[in-house]
């Protein structure tokens, strides 16, 4: 984590950066509040993409020519990058995936399947991404093992008398999101690991809306495996993160076999690469990692300290215009939320909501946003979230302030 | 058949109305008048056998054969109004119509009214859901009759 203090934050220098953001959508200029589903990306990462497939591309490992050495120092580059990123000890916890959903996939079919028995727990949360639920429920089907959610409060925050409870003896593993993709609730990360820590359950963290908006320090989270996407930190889709204590990562069994993850290879017998090729099998996304690591030395540039500031300040005033318009409900009022505001307006269907968002040019999500469970508890079908970037400003939300209020008089009557 | 009588005839009337709009916030806005005039389905009609599988908000649809004449008697109903308003639209066009007749005319007067983007499948509208749902009810009916 490399962070300038007092990095002086200009959202306009920022914005400028963002070439995806200079356009209009039915005659309007683009209002993107869609972040938490995937950011837009700085001219620094599309160039960077691109340069290295006009130079530096060719496959990586193993080339005896210049060009894959320099491709091969890249992607080398990339992980040293993204392993500071996130304060790692070492560059082999460090796993490149496709992004967070494959990372937890990897974890629960190399890590956790092998340790269930029938009758044992998977403790997670009902503000689960049901990529933190699907995973699980498949090893659970396979093993007999059973997965557990805590509750969440009707203010979106997780109750944390009724986790720790739900901690036992059969308890294998506790998962949960570090930031809630609906709700915002940064959840008390710290306090879950040492409940888990107590009675030496492993733990994944599932950052995937976390790592874009506040500093990660895996050392000293003391968690066990966590998780995230390149395309939500303002890098490409197609490239994630898994990372993993060393001890775990070298005792774990492949995830999936191919080139790149084999020692040696013959009909009878095959012995793996070292972590972290082990769990790497195929040619990667060589230009999407490479592109991953220039987007960690942006966030860095602008500073993750003055990203959180921002954001923060921008969450405010959204949450106080928002809450002025009449019938509109925020689901998710937890104290601590980072970037992301779901909400109802009066019986509209998000769907109609969101539609008319559009013909202004206002970009934002509406569904389950891949937590049905969470919907459930709320008794809603569906939820409209606006969520923000580091690229947001003032004027975005006086536009979709204004807009919500033009849909709710379109609808009325 | 006679043109007035007839889809076409009717893609052509859609075609008029939407005429006098100019953007496409107006076409919407009138898509939400329709979406408000169509009469809801009774509640009990309102169950996952009746979801049109592939739309974002629920929509619901009914078709059943008239056996004096040989026309399909559709119902619709969303929980969403710009839903409700396009499945009116799809009504418009093929309710109390013969399955051959549905069979034989694709709904290109989307594509004629400006909303031809709205009529593919990965729109979240359900549009093309509908559209596939009406004609499936038309197979059906069409291999039944026949049969």
């Amino acid at each position: 984590m490399v962070d300038r203090p007092e990095a002086a934050f200009d959202v306009a220098a920022i914005r400028a950066q963002f070439p995806a953001l200079r356009q209009q959508i039915n005659g309007r200029p683009l209002v993107y509040l869609d972040s938490g589903a995937s950011t837009q990306k700085p001219q620094a990462v599309i160039d960077a993409h691109a340069r290295f497939y006009e130079h530096d591309y060719a496959n990586i490992h193993r080339g005896v020519y210049e060009l894959s050495q320099r491709a091969t120092a890249a992607h080398d580059e990339a992980r040293r990058k993204l392993t500071r990123f996130i304060n790692a000890a070492s560059w082999r916890e460090v796993i490149f995936t496709r992004n967070a959903t494959e990372s937890i996939n990897l974890v629960a079919q190399s890590f956790l399947r092998p340790r269930l028995q029938p009758g044992d727990e998977i403790l997670v949360t009902e503000m689960e991404h049901h990529a933190n639920i699907v995973p699980w429920q498949l090893i659970g089907a396979a093993t007999g093992a059973r997965l557990v959610a805590a509750p969440v409060t009707l203010e979106g925050i997780l109750d944390l008398d009724a986790f720790a409870e739900r901690i036992n003896a059969r308890t294998r593993l506790i998962a949960f999101p570090w930031i809630s993709n609906v709700l915002g609730t940064i959840n008390p990360v710290d306090r879950l690991i040492e409940l888990a820590k107590d009675r030496g359950i492993p733990v994944l963290v599932d950052a995937a809306q976390a790592v874009q908006h506040l500093p990660v320090d895996v050392q000293g989270l003391g968690a066990d495996f966590i998780a995230f996407s390149g395309h939500k930190m303002y890098g490409p889709s197609g490239v994630g993160v898994l990372w993993g204590k060393l001890e775990h990562l070298e005792a774990m069994p492949p995830y999936q076999g191919g080139g790149d993850m084999i020692e040696h290879v013959t009909f009878e017998a095959t012995t793996w690469n070292e972590v972290p090729f082990k769990f790497e099998a195929g040619t990667p996304d060589i230009a999407g990692i490479v592109a991953l690591g220039h987007a960690v030395d942006w966030i860095e540039s602008v500073g993750i300290q003055a990203i959180a500031r921002h954001e923060a300040s921008l969450l405010a005033t959204a949450t106080r215009d928002l809450s002025q318009i009449e019938g509109l409900e925020i689901i998710g009022r937890a104290p601590d939320k980072a970037s992301v505001l779901t909400f109802k307006l009066g019986d509209i269907h998000p769907q109609d909501v969101a539609t008319m968002l559009d013909l202004e040019g206002i970009a934002i999500r509406t569904g389950h946003h891949c937590a049905m469970p969470l919907h459930a508890k709320f008794g809603l079908s569906g939820s409209a979230r606006a969520s923000l970037g580091v690229y947001n400003d003032e004027s975005d939300i006086a536009a979709l302030s204004l807009a919500l209020r033009r849909v709710a008089r379109t609808f009325a009557g | 058949m006679d043109q007035a009588d007839s889809i076409a005839g009717e893609q052509k009337r859609i075609e008029d109305d939407f005429a006098l709009l100019e953007d496409t916030r107006d076409k919407y806005e009138f898509i939400i008048e329709l979406g408000k005039e169509l009469k809801p389905m009774p509640d009990e009609q309102k169950i996952a056998a009746n979801l049109v599988r592939g739309c974002q908000s629920q929509v619901w649809m009914t078709a059943e054969l008239d056996p004096a004449s040989g026309r399909l008697a559709l119902r619709a109903d969303s929980d969403a109004i710009i839903s409700k308003g396009l499945v009116a639209l799809v009504l418009r066009l093929y309710d109390k119509r013969l399955p051959a007749e549905i069979l034989a005319n694709p709904p290109d007067v989307f594509e004629a009214i400006g909303l031809g983007r709205l009529i593919t499948p990965g729109r979240s509208n359900g549009l093309y859901a509908m559209v596939n749902r009406v004609r499936q009810f038309a197979e059906g009916f069409g291999q039944a009759a026949k049969a």
